[in-house]
């Protein structure tokens, strides 16, 4: 009866507990404690991935567009040129007078950041040669008392009287800016405000970017021509001989980088290991010594052997789940070798190659040390210039932007990668 | 002279397989396949039976094409295959782990033996549905096998074995994976097919059970050696040696020395004590030590007098209710494995443990074999 | 690894990482560039002070640039007490408010009793830096191996004359003035030119001629080691890596002063430095005449006194004399450039654009 029950109204009401109570709630209670035992492990991770992966890249994604350097240097003259009309050319002299006044007091201002030495800097990106125009006028700001000031301004220096600067003044006092994704792009606003291409004599990022993206799909074709065999070898050889071949693939794993790069230079140099062995072959003479390094073979050479395990180890590890016995059904029912090869075998190492390749691909598109030492003149590929920025001009902005331009290419690739192959298809190992 | 060549010598030419002096050695030190020399007729539903490492899988690979022989020739048709590459020799062959192709469907699995062959589309359509009719998937074309419960990738297995009609199909223990109810199911659907095509089918397993199940003939492998080739029912009742009579169903052992020997009865002189009388197989001298083999259903328990031509006495150590049987262990003759059954019918009387009893047979149900084993 | 390498690395790990804690506690924080670079300052400078004061140096090296100055300052963790720079790095930290300010009238006056802020040789003082040396780019071969060597910039830029690979540093700077030069721009022009955009055009153009043949370097210590290598043929470099290599490793390099363009090292304390007054007293005592005269004996830089100049004797350990290999020695000024930091300022960051998409051409 109570089954008859339960079947009528059991529709809209909740099943109960033995004790009453609705059995979800009783359910979601007794897996509570063990939920938050799971999340409590995991929280030492999430943590370490907030600190050191979320946030710096959440602030390098800021800082590519918000550079707040002119309205920390010039909080007033920021403010008032806000809603000004830069088609005017020139601004109002009470304008100017604002300016005047936040420049003589950022001249005293010795507080990082906020110096007049750090606008000169910022301005500098958008006009080249402008840095000195700022730490003169500032050395002198202090002594101009009464106006008119935009006089006065044009007296100590007379590129003031261009229209150009008072509207780079307006852009760069404002903190969200385009200016770094222009730069990175070798874009640049004209002096009308338009944006325009840098002159070809001064683009470098595009050109390197995309530099970059093809010699790293070089790289990672030739690294898929030599792994494949050698995975395919590992993965039938018997377990002994296999994993003594398997140390060898991972012997320059556990080698230094720097130690590994080294060896290349001199093992291609052109007093080399192979330059000297050719010349004593009488391969070659010893005054048409090969150039194998400083140039991108170089960087080619010594970055496929540096990132070759990365996907010898996902495509053995994917092999060695392919029974020999599939090859054998393929070929009893009547498939030739090649044939067996590309429709079953082949297929099936799919998620291996994809993975261990878009690996590479990402690995080789960031890559920065290699071809700083190898590369020569010609290694300078995207990384470089992001470190250069960051390490050496200090244009962290730039370095920032060009960074989320990189990011954005790999993820990119990572989005037609799950397009392809899809992303639950990836094995790593 | 071994069992294998007399039937050689039976079917001689017409013989649809043929191993002829196959040797095979994989580290040139240990020979796995010795002088193998068999010989299937066509039709022939053929399994080879024998523990791991007996000699039965290399053989198989080696009619496969995946092994070459080290020495001696393989037939088929009358035509030497030893250098017909795996592809060239049309031969249907059925997995233990089944290989179905995890990244095709069902019906791309059984198509890809008839795209290979450059079938028109229409033809591989008619084929595969009729294909998978026959081992009763027709709804399971666009599954992939993994979506597949065991005994379904099973059917499809034998099924893309079978589409592009190889006269001969090759079995690898293919029933190994499948739970026991599952896989006596499976025995029976695949000798159906069997008589149902009338293909060649040589299969290969370890477990005599199926053998027996399945079978036109069974050859017995052991050590690189086929040691009996017979039908199930030859092979049960009447062992030619006694790790075939161990290896097929349950045996009661018996040590002892032949005491006579007259008309194929041997008299032998038990190691426990008293003298019984068994057919003479392996023995032929006087004094010559031997294993009497003796199945443990044609044991009777306190026969009348003059029922069985032999009688001895036994103490009951241990009973065991089965049902259908009661499965009682004894010692007889110093043998404390001696298994007797004893059907669970109206008229027996009941036994009890401890109780000494006499136990009887007759001389033709226990065979004299070799001393060995 | 063996054990025992196990515990010897992990004993030397410890090593370091109590070095470093000690090195917490160490009154003074020198920075400076290192190799013979630094050797030559710990000698000069860093030994009589220690053994005047008592004071505890920890000397430390870096690649030059004002990247850590800049974290150490922002992140208000400043190790580094006293750090020697190049005059353009000096200005901008300076600009950009990362530096202590430096009261000239505090620095003690010549040995000959000049006050400091005559006795310095003009332009080597600045609000918040004092130059120690004076240090020149020059360009360098191996007479071993070219008998009759070039003489003239005009040579290096000459590949039908002096076959052969040519070093040049990664960069614009001091490679555009090198080329005008080259082209027959008279030294004192050299930047009029280069700040019109035909004058810019006109040096790529000539670098353009042999850009073929360069083996570009980055590192001071890499173009010595070029030569000795036979990589290239002629190669610029810094004239005291060229002179240790001949001096101290018996190298047979010859330099050529014509076209060099020299520049200045300075002491800049880094704002908030922890140890700021022993900053200042190292300061002191390291720019006097005596320090700066000693310092030449161990390396080919000019002392940036006037007072120093006549001290400057001969090389620390054999019979060289020093006045002749100085960057500021008469004969060797006769067609030289002082590099402009004022220029480089404003411009290094679009002609760096330039000459990498040149490069990468």
């Amino acid at each position: 009866m109570t089954d008859a029950t339960l079947s009528t109204t059991g529709a809209a009401a909740p099943l109960l507990a033995a004790d009453g109570t609705p059995l979800k709630e009783k359910l979601a209670r007794t897996t509570r404690r063990m939920k938050m035992r799971a999340l409590l492990l995991t929280l030492p991770l999430v943590l370490f991935l907030i600190l050191s992966f979320v946030l710096p890249i959440g602030q390098m994604l800021y800082r590519s567009f918000n550079n707040p350097t002119g309205s920390n240097v010039m909080p007033n003259f920021a403010q008032a040129i806000k809603n000004w009309d830069a088609n005017q050319g020139i601004p109002s002299d009470d304008l100017v007078e604002i300016f005047v006044k936040d420049m003589a007091s950022a001249k005293k201002n010795r507080e990082v950041g906020k110096t007049i030495g750090n606008l000169a800097t910022r301005v500098n990106y958008e006009i080249p040669g402008s840095r000195s125009l700022f730490t003169k006028t500032a050395r002198r700001a202090g002594k101009i008392t009464e106006g008119p000031y935009f006089e006065a301004l044009v007296k100590i220096d007379k590129r003031w009287d261009n229209p150009n600067v008072w509207r780079t003044l307006q852009r760069v006092t404002n903190d969200f800016t385009l200016s770094f994704y222009l730069a990175a792009t070798d874009r640049k606003y004209d002096s009308s405000g338009a944006i325009i291409m840098a002159d070809e004599l001064y683009q470098i990022y595009l050109p390197i970017l995309w530099k970059t993206i093809w010699l790293s799909a070089l790289i990672t074709f030739l690294c898929f021509i030599i792994a494949y065999p050698v995975s395919y070898l590992l993965s039938t050889l018997p377990l002994a001989t296999s994993n003594l071949l398997m140390i060898l693939v991972l012997l320059p794993f556990w080698t230094s980088l720097l130690v590994r790069t080294s060896a290349w230079i001199a093992m291609l140099q052109k007093s080399g290991i192979i330059n000297n062995v050719l010349v004593y072959l009488d391969i070659i003479a010893d005054e048409s010594r090969i150039q194998m390094i400083y140039n991108i073979t170089g960087t080619v050479v010594a970055m496929v052997h540096i990132l070759l395990p990365f996907l010898i180890l996902p495509l053995y590890s994917v092999m060695k789940t392919i029974p020999p016995s599939f090859m054998r059904a393929a070929r009893s029912m009547g498939a030739s070798n090649t044939y067996a090869f590309t429709r079953v075998y082949f297929p099936q190492t799919i998620p291996g190659i994809a993975a261990g390749t878009l690996l590479v691909f990402i690995l080789a598109i960031g890559y920065y040390i290699t071809p700083a030492l190898v590369g020569g003149s010609d290694g300078l590929l995207i990384s470089n210039l992001i470190a250069d920025h960051i390490k050496k001009t200090l244009n962290w902005s730039l370095g920032a932007a060009l960074g989320t331009i990189l990011l954005v290419v790999v993820l990119l690739f990572y989005w037609i990668y799950n397009k392809l192959v899809g992303v639950d298809n990836l094995k790593f190992g | 002279m071994s069992l294998a060549e007399e039937q050689s010598v039976d079917h001689g030419a017409e013989a649809f397989v043929r191993f002829d002096k196959v040797q095979k050695s994989y580290d040139g030190e240990i020979l796995v396949v010795k002088d193998l020399n068999l010989d299937i007729p066509e039709g022939e539903f053929l399994t080879m039976l024998g523990p791991s490492g007996s000699g039965k899988t290399t053989s198989l690979l080696m009619l496969a094409g995946f092994e070459p022989a080290t020495h001696g020739e393989i037939y088929l048709g009358g035509q030497s295959i030893n250098n017909v590459p795996p592809n060239k020799r049309g031969i249907g062959m059925v997995f233990q782990n089944y290989a179905l192709f995890p990244h095709m469907t069902v019906a791309e699995n059984l198509a890809f033996p008839l795209l290979v062959r450059k079938m028109n589309k229409a033809d591989i359509e008619a084929k595969v549905q009729r294909a998978l009719e026959m081992v009763e998937l027709p709804q399971m074309g666009g599954r992939r096998p993994a979506q597949l419960s065991g005994g379904q990738q099973q059917r499809v297995a034998v099924a893309r074995a079978l589409v592009f009609d190889p006269k001969l199909i090759l079995m690898d223990e293919p029933l190994g994976a499948l739970d026991k109810q599952l896989r006596e199911q499976m025995q029976y659907e695949i000798k159906h097919i069997h008589e149902n095509l009338g293909v060649t089918v040589v299969y290969v397993t370890h477990d005599q059970a199926e053998a027996l199940t399945m079978s036109d003939r069974i050859a017995v492998f052991e050590d690189g050696i086929i040691q009996q080739l017979s039908t199930p029912d030859d092979l049960y009742e009447r062992p030619q040696n006694s790790f075939v009579a161990q290896f097929i169903g349950e045996n009661n052992k018996l040590h002892g020395k032949v005491s006579k020997i007259a008309k194929g009865v041997a008299s032998v002189d038990l190691d426990g004590g008293g003298t019984v009388t068994a057919a003479a197989v392996n023995v032929s001298a006087v004094g010559e030590r031997t294993t009497l083999s003796l199945r443990p259903e044609r044991v009777e328990i306190e026969p009348a007098k003059g029922q069985t031509e032999n009688a001895i006495t036994g103490e009951i150590l241990e009973l065991i209710y089965l049902g259908d049987h009661i499965r009682t262990r004894m010692n007889v003759a110093g043998n404390t494995e001696f298994i007797v059954k004893v059907p669970n019918s109206a008229g027996n009387k009941p036994l009890a443990e401890g109780a000494k009893v006499n136990v009887g047979w007759q001389s033709m149900d226990c065979r004299a074999l070799d001393a060995l084993g | 690894m063996t054990i025992t390498k196990l515990l010897a690395s992990t004993a030397v790990g410890a090593a370091i990482a109590f070095g470093s804690v000690a090195a917490q506690a160490a009154d003074l924080t020198v920075v400076s560039w290192g190799g013979a670079y630094t050797k030559s300052q710990v000698e000069a400078y860093h030994k009589p002070f220690i053994a005047k004061t008592g004071t505890n140096i920890r000397s430390e090296d870096y690649n030059g640039g004002i990247a850590e100055i800049k974290a150490q300052v922002e992140a208000g963790n400043v190790t580094w007490d006293i750090v020697d720079v190049e005059l353009s790095d000096a200005i901008r930290a300076c600009d950009e408010g990362l530096l202590e300010t430096i009261d000239h009238s505090t620095l003690p006056a010549g040995a000959d009793g000049t006050p400091a802020t005559s006795d310095f040789l003009e332009g080597t003082l600045y609000d918040c830096a004092v130059a120690n040396i004076v240090w020149s780019t020059i360009f360098a071969y191996d007479k071993s191996k070219m008998a009759d060597g070039p003489k003239t910039m005009g040579d290096f830029f000459n590949l039908q004359k002096f076959p052969g690979k040519r070093g040049l540093r990664k960069g614009a700077k001091v490679n555009l003035e090198f080329a005008l030069i080259a082209d027959g721009v008279a030294a004192s022009d050299v930047y009029d030119v280069l700040s019109t955009p035909a004058g810019v055009d006109r040096a790529f153009a000539k670098l353009d001629t042999i850009k073929s043949e360069v083996v570009w370097w980055e590192a001071g210590a890499q173009p010595p080691q070029m030569l000795a290598d036979g990589e290239v043929a002629i190669t610029t470099a810094y004239n005291g890596r060229i002179f240790n290599a001949v001096a101290g490793e018996g190298k047979p390099f010859e330099i050529v002063w014509d076209g060099q363009i020299w520049d200045l090292d300075l002491w800049v304390i880094p704002k908030g430095a922890q140890n700021k007054a022993t900053a200042f007293e190292f300061l002191n005592f390291s720019t006097a005449t005596e320090q700066l005269a000693a310092q030449a004996s161990y390396i080919s830089y000019g002392p940036a006194r006037k007072s120093s100049g006549p001290l400057v004797g001969k090389y620390h350990n054999k019979d060289i004399d020093m006045g002749p290999q100085m960057p500021t020695n008469p004969a060797n000024l006769t067609n030289a450039v002082q590099s402009n930091f004022e220029f480089w300022a404003d411009n290094a960051d679009q002609l760096n654009e330039r000459f990498n998409a040149w490069l990468a051409k």
